[in-house]
């Protein structure tokens, strides 16, 4: 099963490499990744997206938790939440027909094309990942040149907060 | 008080209660070397490799429950104590490690003698740091020895940059008093409705087992297991780890469990109905097979490391919390909450004994060779049972476990994770130097003692009379029996050629030496041995060459498939 967990943790130089080094030395799968800072300064917040047998997500939350960086956890998935991932997609737009195609699939997808030189085109496009997955597979027919995507972000519905306090 | 950084350092540990640094110096600690040498609070003990700094460490916090440290330089410094990190990683030993770095402006440039010590380590530490700045050097120790000693305890590794340690840069030091890290809290205090769940089935079991390791150890909670098993009269089966933990000498222990386990505890294993695990991890070497890991068995785990919980074996009540709390909690308990039944349990004991009646740690007596299981045996008369007994890996590790019969906790002291040859004669020197007038003996092989044989001179100069037990038997003996049962005999590079003549050795090294050859010679040499209180005596005893360790479960085995020793299957 596909899993999100959500981490609060010290914004030390050695936080990532203990999570990813944790992934690589217990043989846990990671789909995606994400880090950046919050709000507080001091903390950093990581979503993993990972997948494995009820067993192996309820280790793979527990070692994590073990982590001495690691300040707070929450597996987002077993609760309502909302997840995004953003994805810059570059494709080939050198004649009208490719032109049109894109800007009305991208419209259907509520994307935005945020780059256009004579022969390509830059889409941007934020949703669920399924979304994303759905846009690459619409505009097959295209040449795509370039895909970038941010890796998932996700955060629980409501009041529920990974927040330190609240 | 304004200091500069080894000073701080030094300072630091002296305010910390540190009594011994196991060390080696280089070029990136000249700095803290300085500052040791201006003072006397603080003991360091130079190896000669840094590997046996690590063992040291570990051997004296093993033996004593107080946090091992060591100081050794960047680079060859620091990979050498890897192996001694990692030891004491598998077996949850509090251990402090101050490894020295390059400069902060060198770090990442590949400078002379440095290595990513911070990298290397993390994944065999609980923890590590590196400080960059002279003015987190005394609150990152602080949060070192707390990290390491509190909770699960583990090794932690702090790497200083030799520019933090700057005699002519002085900032003010005061030694931090409290620790406060919001990220980590270990749990100590088990869930009370757990505990009720947990006594209620432990008291409806008809084929109780309490299976017991290093956390037993590790908490010092041997008051509560003893208590906690005599009000319950429940058998008793250690782990490799647990050793000590309760006395080998009960009638309730059944001897240890596992790969080269008892019959009785492993029989006593495979047919319980409630097993209680105390500090204990269910290590592959004590489940076997996973999937026939007591079948009929409801299960219940006290750890304190919630991730050591449905790990490997899948438990019915759970219990995260430290394992002395929980015991004392379960113990006030447990007179309200009902009786054993006792009608069952005699049954049970019944069974039991008979397992017991096939006498599975037998040996031929009357051979003409020095048995090694009689070797430990005669020690272990020698010494009344009471010395501080460190092993190096392989089959005289085992017959250390199965015939050093432990009655207290800190005296076994071995690599049971890890399995680190070369870990036995450093360890033993670490715990001399905590244990000063007790008897000490490392039983190791020909092969292991050779991968740290150097500290026998580390051992003169600090005058550390351990007694060394070799039980010589020309082959890396484990090796070879491997290769015995499941390779068809063919001893791939399993004999030891061109052993050199350890009773000369331990001369040259200042030490006094001797070879015993025949059965009848053992207990007179190891009484000599052991009356020679201040010499480190080296007893190269030629043992059997052919011996096995029995009973043996074959790794991916059931606990009901052991293989008997040839003069025990007869019987
Ligand atoms: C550093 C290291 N290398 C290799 C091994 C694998 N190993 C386990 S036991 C053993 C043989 C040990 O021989 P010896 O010390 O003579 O003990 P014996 O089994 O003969 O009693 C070996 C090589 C190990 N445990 N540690
Ligand atoms: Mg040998």
């Amino acid at each position: 099963m596909r899993h999100i967990i959500s981490m609060l943790m010290e914004n030390e130089s050695g936080a990532l490499s203990r999570v990813a080094g944790l992934f690589s030395a217990r043989g846990y799968n990671i789909e995606s990744l994400t880090v950046a800072p919050t709000e507080d300064e001091s903390l950093s917040r990581m979503t993993i997206v990972t997948s494995g047998s009820d067993n192996i997500i309820e280790q793979i939350t527990k070692q994590l938790n073990k982590l001495v960086d690691v300040v707070k956890l929450a597996d987002i998935t077993e609760g309502m939440h909302i997840e995004r991932e953003l994805m810059l997609i570059k494709v080939k737009a050198d004649d009208i027909d490719k032109r049109e195609e894109l800007k009305r699939l991208s419209d259907v997808f509520r994307g935005r094309i945020i780059d256009v030189s004579d022969t390509t085109y830059i889409i941007e496009l934020t949703g669920t990942n399924e979304k994303l997955d759905a846009f690459i597979e619409a505009i097959q027919g295209q040449d795509i040149i370039e895909t970038v995507r941010s890796g998932v972000s996700g955060i629980a519905r409501g009041e529920k907060s990974l927040g330190l306090t609240v | 008080m304004e200091l500069n950084g080894a000073d701080i350092v030094v300072q630091f540990l002296k305010d910390e209660g540190v009594e011994y640094v196991f060390g080696y110096p280089g070029g990136s600690v000249l700095h803290i070397y300085d500052a040791l040498f201006k003072q006397d609070d603080v003991r360091h003990i130079l190896v000669r490799h840094e590997q046996g700094a690590t063992h040291a460490a570990d051997g004296y916090a093993r033996a004593t429950g107080k946090p091992g440290v060591c100081l050794v330089t960047s680079g060859p410094g620091a990979t050498n104590a890897v192996t001694g990190i990692a030891t004491a990683h598998l077996d949850s030993i509090p251990m402090v490690v101050i490894t020295g770095q390059v400069p902060t402006a060198y770090i990442g440039s590949d400078a002379f003698q440095e290595v990513d010590s911070v990298g290397i380590t993390r994944p065999c530490v609980k923890h590590n740091f590196l400080v960059k700045d002279v003015n987190d050097i005394a609150a990152t120790l602080r949060k070192a020895f707390y990290i390491a000693t509190s909770g699960r305890p583990g090794p932690v590794v702090v790497d200083i940059p030799k520019n933090t340690t700057d005699p002519n840069i002085k900032v003010p030091y005061e030694y931090p008093k409290s620790v406060e890290m919001r990220s980590y809290h270990p749990t100590d205090k088990g869930n009370a409705r757990q505990i009720k769940k947990a006594v209620d089935l432990i008291l409806s079991a008809k084929r109780p087992m309490l299976y017991t390791g290093g956390g037993v150890i590790l908490s010092q909670a041997d008051k509560q297991l003893i208590e906690f098993a005599k009000k319950l009269g429940y058998p008793v089966t250690n782990t490799l780890m647990g050793l000590g933990g309760y006395p080998g000498t009960d009638e309730q222990f059944v001897g240890m469990l596992g790969m080269h386990g008892t019959y009785e505890a492993n029989m006593a294993m495979h047919e319980s109905d409630v097993l209680v695990a105390i500090g204990a991890r269910f290590d592959d070497r004590v489940t076997g097979d996973v999937k026939q890991f007591c079948p009929n068995a409801k299960i219940i785990h006290i750890d304190i490391d919630p991730s050591s919980i449905s790990k490997n074996v899948r438990v019915d009540i759970p219990i995260v919390g430290d394992v002395k709390n929980v015991l004392n909690d379960m113990l006030k308990i447990l007179d309200g909450a009902g009786k054993p039944d006792e009608k069952a349990l005699s049954s049970w004991w019944n069974q039991i004994n008979q397992w017991r009646s096939k006498d599975c740690l037998g040996f031929d007596r009357n051979s003409d060779l020095i048995k090694p299981q009689y070797v430990v045996e005669t020690l272990y008369e020698v010494t009344g049972g009471d010395a501080y007994v460190t092993s190096d890996v392989g089959q005289h590790q085992m017959w250390a476990a199965q015939f050093y019969k432990f009655k207290s906790p800190y005296h076994w002291i071995n690599s049971g994770g890890l399995g680190t040859m070369g870990f036995g004669l450093p360890a033993a020197l670490g715990v001399k130097l905590a244990h000063p007038n007790a008897d000490v003996a490392c039983i190791t092989g020909e092969a292991s003692i050779q991968m740290c044989i150097q500290e026998l001179s580390t051992a003169l100069q600090y005058s550390l009379p351990v007694k060394v037990l070799t039980l010589n038997n020309r082959y890396m003996g484990m090796v070879r029996q491997w290769q015995e049962f499941f390779y068809e005999s063919r001893y791939s590079h399993s004999y030891m050629e061109a052993l050199p003549d350890f009773v000369k050795l331990a001369e040259s090294y200042g030490h006094v030496g001797m070879r015993i050859e025949k059965p009848g010679d053992v207990e007179g040499a190891i009484r000599e041995a052991f009356g020679m209180k201040d010499r480190l005596v080296f007893m190269d005893f030629i043992t059997d060459k052919t011996e096995n360790v029995y009973p043996m479960i074959a790794a991916g085995k059931a606990h009901n498939e052991m293989h008997m020793s040839p003069d025990r299957e007869l019987s």
